[in-house]
């Protein structure tokens, strides 16, 4: 069974970044590392894989200035290869230019699964694993919370507002995983070594047939008019509790007479 | 000036239309002429309703006899535009929830239309249509406008709108035909499972308490429970202990999880990420206990308490029981 993994570098969260004033997109300089959100689906692939016992796990990024440092990680973990797609012609793009460029570096490995986070951790659109299944013409289970495969089916347990669904899909299929799914394992040493000689490759978009004037600033269909400072909470009261927070809180209450 | 027509996704919820949806209703009749509705499911038992609360027409798909509503509402809303069965709307609305996105994310390759996403609110810029969406927390808003030659897709978030009934007709059924999808539309849900919590509903509570990380262990989670109880509350989470498998996904309030507006949030042992703040920073009031002085959490809080909420609460529970 080949599996193939989206992930998504970014920005560390701890230092989010800022928006640029005049290209209006995320000013990104510093190193981008492993999305959280994606380590879920790496692990949930590795565990699928050997389950299967003949599984391969691929992984597919996109990313600017050829950061790998995230693939790495994933690489580290235990996936045995990786694409990267990077392209000055893919500065700019929305989630319907990602995924049509990550569908395409998809489907050259002619994978049974695709794997993917929901939503990643900085753009958190949330709908680029639907559009990467819209564009490989494959089914599809979102929000996934449980999955096994049991012979040319996917059994998924999908989050749904009230609680989830058990869904059968037929392979090849797209499912996205929510963050919990699986505990995520650490590289180890020997991970992080042999990490290091893992294939790599290393794509632009004319290599995907994909015309550079598609995707990107060029081939973007949404346009940000203006960014504005959000009206911001009036700042509170805060207090050291010293054993008489509670009443504090009690008397809060019953100002607001919700007791 | 305002849209000729905007398209809304109706979801369900038991017997009645799902709130998400009557708040977009009520946007849209702001800035459209005509507002209809799309649903993947059989319309009849809601007609009533979705008229009552403004939509002319409702193209509903009918039994989807347990296939996902992405794909089959998507096709069939494509199908139905590309064959000129009905005109395109001037833009879609739909709520984001995991049917909202899956629905988006279809149409938009099918129609090549962009999806703008976690929209608070919706503003008429002369002809053009603008999304607004918080980031950074909420500290800053960014308006975006489609620029496509195809209707805008805007996936909005839940408690962004006030819905309201304005007395109208019943809705006219339409019917949209998903026909045979082949393998893409093979997915079958088998059985439906609703994970059941205590007292109020999370996302209509007055009062919500919610515990996060500085809990320190599952079994911590009890006194947060026990906490909602005496106050009629709704118990929530952060995104960490739903992580972590402390509670169900049903109990998380953030960026991923519900959006709650209640009168009173109570934030216990929760840090204050993003992820967690876009959630709950419109509650009318915000308590906050936590032992790091410094976690943003204290930035929105109302009350702020710096200290161990292993003391804190439970002295909180007994004086609250006297």
């Amino acid at each position: 069974m080949k599996i193939v993994v989206c992930v998504k570098q970014i920005p560390d969260p701890a230092d989010p970044g800022a928006l640029d004033p005049e290209s209006k997109t995320l000013v990104r300089d510093q190193k981008l590392i492993l999305d959280e959100s994606d380590s879920y689906g790496v692990e949930m692939a590795l565990q699928l894989a050997d389950a299967n016992g003949e599984g391969s796990v691929h992984l597919v990024s996109m990313a600017p200035d050829n950061q790998i440092a995230g693939l790495r990680t994933a690489l580290a973990m235990g996936a045995d290869s990786a694409t990267l797609v990077s392209d000055e012609a893919l500065k700019g793009s929305d989630a319907l230019s990602t995924a049509r460029v990550l569908a395409a570096a998809i489907a050259r490995s002619e994978p049974d699964l695709v794997l993917a986070a929901t939503e990643s951790s900085d753009g958190y659109t949330g709908t680029v694993p639907e559009m990467m299944a819209e564009f490989l013409e494959l089914p599809s289970v979102t929000f996934a919370k449980a999955v096994t495969v049991d012979g040319n089916v996917a059994k998924v347990k999908r989050q749904t507002e009230a609680g989830y669904d058990d869904v059968h899909c037929p392979l090849p299929a797209v499912v996205s995983v929510t963050a919990g799914v699986v505990e995520p394992r650490y590289p180890s040493f020997k991970g992080i070594m042999s990490a290091k000689s893992k294939p790599l490759d290393q794509l632009g978009v004319s290599d995907l047939g994909i015309e550079p004037g598609s995707v990107g600033w060029a081939g973007g269909n949404q346009e940000i008019v203006r960014i504005a400072d959000a009206p911001s909470r009036a700042a509170g009261e805060v207090f050291e509790d010293e054993g008489d927070a509670h009443e504090r809180i009690v008397a809060f209450l019953e100002d607001l007479k919700v007791l | 000036m305002g849209l000729d027509k905007i398209w809304v996704f109706a979801e369900t919820d038991g017997a009645a239309v799902a709130t998400i949806s009557l708040e977009m209703l009520a946007k849209a009749r702001e800035i459209a002429g005509t507002v209809e509705v799309f649903m993947g499911c059989d319309g009849e038992d809601y007609a009533t309703e979705l008229g009552d609360h403004g939509a002319e027409a409702v193209y509903c798909t009918g039994d989807l006899d347990g296939a996902l509503q992405g794909v089959s509402v998507a096709s069939a809303v494509a199908n139905a535009i590309q064959r000129g069965d009905v005109d395109a709307p001037d833009a879609f609305m739909l709520g984001t929830t995991q049917n909202g996105r899956d629905v988006a994310a279809r149409l938009s390759v099918k129609l090549q239309s962009p999806v703008i996403t976690n929209i608070v609110d919706l503003v008429l810029d002369g002809d053009d249509l603008l999304g607004s969406e918080p980031i950074f927390g909420g500290t800053t808003d960014v308006m975006t406008k489609n620029i496509s030659d195809n209707p805008g897709i805007f996936l909005v978030r839940p408690k962004s709108f006030t819905a309201q009934a304005v007395g109208a007709a019943e809705a006219m059924l339409e019917d949209l035909e998903v026909g045979d999808l082949g393998a893409v539309g093979a997915a079958r849900i088998i059985d439906t499972f609703a994970e059941e919590s205590q007292g109020p509903k999370l996302d209509e509570a007055n009062i919500v308490v919610s515990g996060g990380r500085g809990l320190g262990a599952k079994e911590a989670y009890a006194m947060i429970e026990e906490l909602a109880g005496s106050l009629g509350a709704a118990p929530g989470a952060s995104r960490a202990i739903v992580d972590a498998g402390w509670v169900p996904y049903s109990y998380q309030v953030g960026q991923t999880g519900k959006v709650v507006k209640p009168t009173v949030y109570i934030a216990c042992g929760i840090s204050g990420a993003t992820q967690h703040l876009v959630g709950m920073k419109g509650s009318k009031h915000i308590i906050a206990i936590n032992s790091d002085s410094e976690a943003p959490i204290f930035a929105v809080a109302d009350l702020g308490i710096v200290g161990d909420v292993h003391k804190v609460v439970p002295k909180l529970i007994e004086t609250l029981s006297d």
